[in-house]
């Protein structure tokens, strides 16, 4: 009896799994192996290319060849540096607003929760179109407006395209997170809440010392999924890089897989790099999760 | 643009106090500052709202504008003249028609595509949390690690593999992979673990029914409404994706909205054409709308899986 429940357990099992597994096999794993194994070849072409292609064995090669080359480098540096001000921004920002949501002093709150979530259902590309529209000189109302004021800004400037591009991404993804947040932040206690009055604490306090430590693992998640994204980095800049020469056609690492891949049909760099980032944003994300387990474990 | 500095900014100031809250002094330290009265926090909000409409504010005006308007006039104000119903029509007439054939496309890739992979996602991730069978941690980590590759960093893979199989430039190349969603098998294990009662099952076996009969029958309807949120997660990633589709297709007639907005909006910047411009602007606005008017009619599905990961 015992028996014939589990045969019919995982034969069920074996069922269930069976379209998602296979799938993911299709999509995602024959797919980064035959990436792999496609950089271990540089394609020669001869001639004019009609000669057909001829893939010789490179090992290593491909690897070292993205690793040293500063184009691709830099790409990093470019995403490190966009971290730097998106994350701390975006995080921040949508603490603050599900604290000020979740302090109980807040009027017409829905409103608020939905109007802030809005951009969330807008596409990046389409988002990035806007933006990059309001960062034109001549054409946006915000230049003229800043003007006027008596500052004169240029976004789409080499020195401003981090901030402009990480700006473009606060927009997108705050009101998510903060959608996140206060969900996370109505499920603490409420006794919990009610004794830090009785010790005193007021509503900064409370925020502060009693509410953050408690969503800990939610904000984790998010700077988890967050790094993840910044990674990808690719539709925003792509669209800033249309707009504006003071960005390259390698500015983010993702942008340099695709000049490598379509500009100099170098498929095998291509590949290597496709996989370097892909490793590296696994090893990131496996530490933050590390770094974050280890931290919620007093 | 600064805007969204603002709000946090001003209530975060006077946060250092003293360190422990000190026992039993009832009442002492409750002196709340101007901005953390109900007008002050309100008006942080207002801020930020702000900025997040101000974008859409101009999307919405633009749409309205002639061409000459749209350039020559002030983009947070109405133009000279209404010219919604010719930009529509043009939208929709350009090109032979083109736009609706994308947004044809969309539905297809996004709507299609999220709808199996859901489906594909629920059942995983009920036999992960429901049954029992050999090797169920090794494979649920492949799941995990699925969620870690960025999407992205698979395109050009997955350029290299259609290539060799003869699916670059066609409509599987950009369908096929949208249907594999290794976050939903991971939401949808939590789901099922919250959804349905194992007495439920237990109950069912007792009752002699079949394990994949229990699964189609009583537990997916218990798992019904993650079944929603997982749909519409993976909906709105297919439909913002946009360097697959970007490496995937040439053929203008298979392009999803966003890659065929992105041409119309780079050959107007590129060729010197502002009658593409406008196209770009006024095919913006007809996408994003259905979205938003999704986005505010499910509100309740989409709050809760996105909170799902966030409680657990």
């Amino acid at each position: 009896m015992a028996s014939t429940s589990t045969r019919g357990q995982r034969r069920a099992a074996a069922l269930l799994l069976s379209p998602f597994f296979g799938l993911f096999t299709a999509v995602t794993l024959v797919p980064l192996l035959y990436a792999a194994w496609l950089s271990l070849f540089t394609t020669r072409t001869s001639g004019l290319g009609f000669g057909g292609a001829e893939n010789a064995f490179a090992g290593w090669d491909n690897y070292v060849r993205a690793l040293a080359d500063p184009a691709f480098r830099d790409g990093f540096l470019v995403v490190a540096a966009y971290c730097a001000i998106y994350i701390p921004l975006m995080i921040g920002g949508a603490l603050a607003l599900a604290l000020l949501l979740d302090s109980g002093l807040a009027k017409a709150r829905s409103f608020f929760q939905l109007a802030l979530f809005l951009p969330h259902a807008v596409p990046g590309l389409i988002a990035a179109l806007i933006w990059v529209y309001l960062y034109t000189p001549g054409l946006s109302p915000v230049i003229d407006l800043l003007e006027s004021g008596g500052l004169a800004v240029s976004f789409l400037s080499a020195d401003n395209a981090v901030f402009s591009t990480a700006n473009i991404a606060v927009w997108e993804w705050t009101g998510y997170n903060m959608v996140i947040f206060y969900a996370a932040l109505q499920a603490v206690p409420r006794e919990t809440l009610d004794a830090a009055k009785v010790d005193g604490a007021g509503a900064l306090r409370t925020a502060l010392s009693v509410k953050l430590p408690m969503i800990r693992p939610a904000v984790a998640l998010a700077v988890l999924f967050t790094v993840i994204g910044s990674i990808q980095l690719f539709t925003e800049p792509k669209v800033i890089y249309s707009a504006s020469t003071a960005i390259g056609s390698s500015w983010t690492p993702n942008m340099y897989v695709q000049t490598a891949a379509f500009q100099d049909n170098d498929f095998g760099l291509a590949a290597a790099a496709s996989l370097l980032i892909a490793l590296f944003a696994a090893v990131l994300s496996f530490a933050v999760t590390r770094i974050s387990r280890r931290g919620s474990k007093p | 643009m600064t805007t969204s500095v603002r709000p946090p900014a001003p209530a975060r100031v006077p946060a250092p106090g003293p360190v422990p809250p000190p026992r039993g002094r009832r009442r002492a330290a409750r002196r709340p500052s101007a901005l953390l009265s109900k007008t002050g926090v309100t008006a942080l909000l207002a801020l930020a709202t702000f900025y997040t409409l101000l974008p859409l504010t101009w999307l919405l005006l633009s749409s309205t504008k002639s061409r000459q308007d749209l350039f020559g006039t002030n983009g947070f104000a109405l133009g000279d003249e209404i010219h919604l119903t010719q930009n529509l029509q043009y939208l929709f007439s350009a090109q032979d028609g083109v736009y609706l054939r994308w947004v044809l496309n969309t539905v297809l890739y996004a709507g299609v595509g999220a709808l199996l992979a859901a489906v594909f996602s629920v059942a995983a991730g009920y036999a992960f949390d429901k049954l029992a069978f050999p090797g169920k941690e090794r494979l649920f980590s492949l799941v995990l690690l699925g969620v870690m590759v960025p999407a992205t960093a698979l395109a050009i893979p997955l350029y290299l593999l259609a290539a060799k199989v003869g699916l670059v430039n066609t409509f599987w190349g950009v369908f096929l992979p949208g249907l594999v969603f290794p976050f939903g098998v991971y939401l949808a294990r939590v789901f099922s673990a919250a959804y349905v009662p194992d007495e439920v099952l237990e109950a069912a076996r007792m009752d002699g029914a079949g394990e994949f009969r229990t699964f189609r029958r009583i537990a997916f309807p218990m798992i019904a409404p993650g079944f929603v949120t997982i749909f519409l997660f993976q909906f709105t990633q297919i439909w913002n994706s946009f360097f697959l589709p970007l490496v995937m297709l040439s053929d203008q007639d298979l392009y999803p909205v966003n890659l065929g907005l992105y041409v119309w909006y780079s050959s107007a910047l590129s060729q010197g054409r502002p009658e593409d411009y406008l196209l770009a602007v006024v095919g913006s606005l007809v996408s994003v709308a259905p979205l938003i008017a999704v986005f505010l009619m499910l509100q309740r599905f989409w709050k809760s899986g996105m909170t799902a990961g966030a409680v657990k």
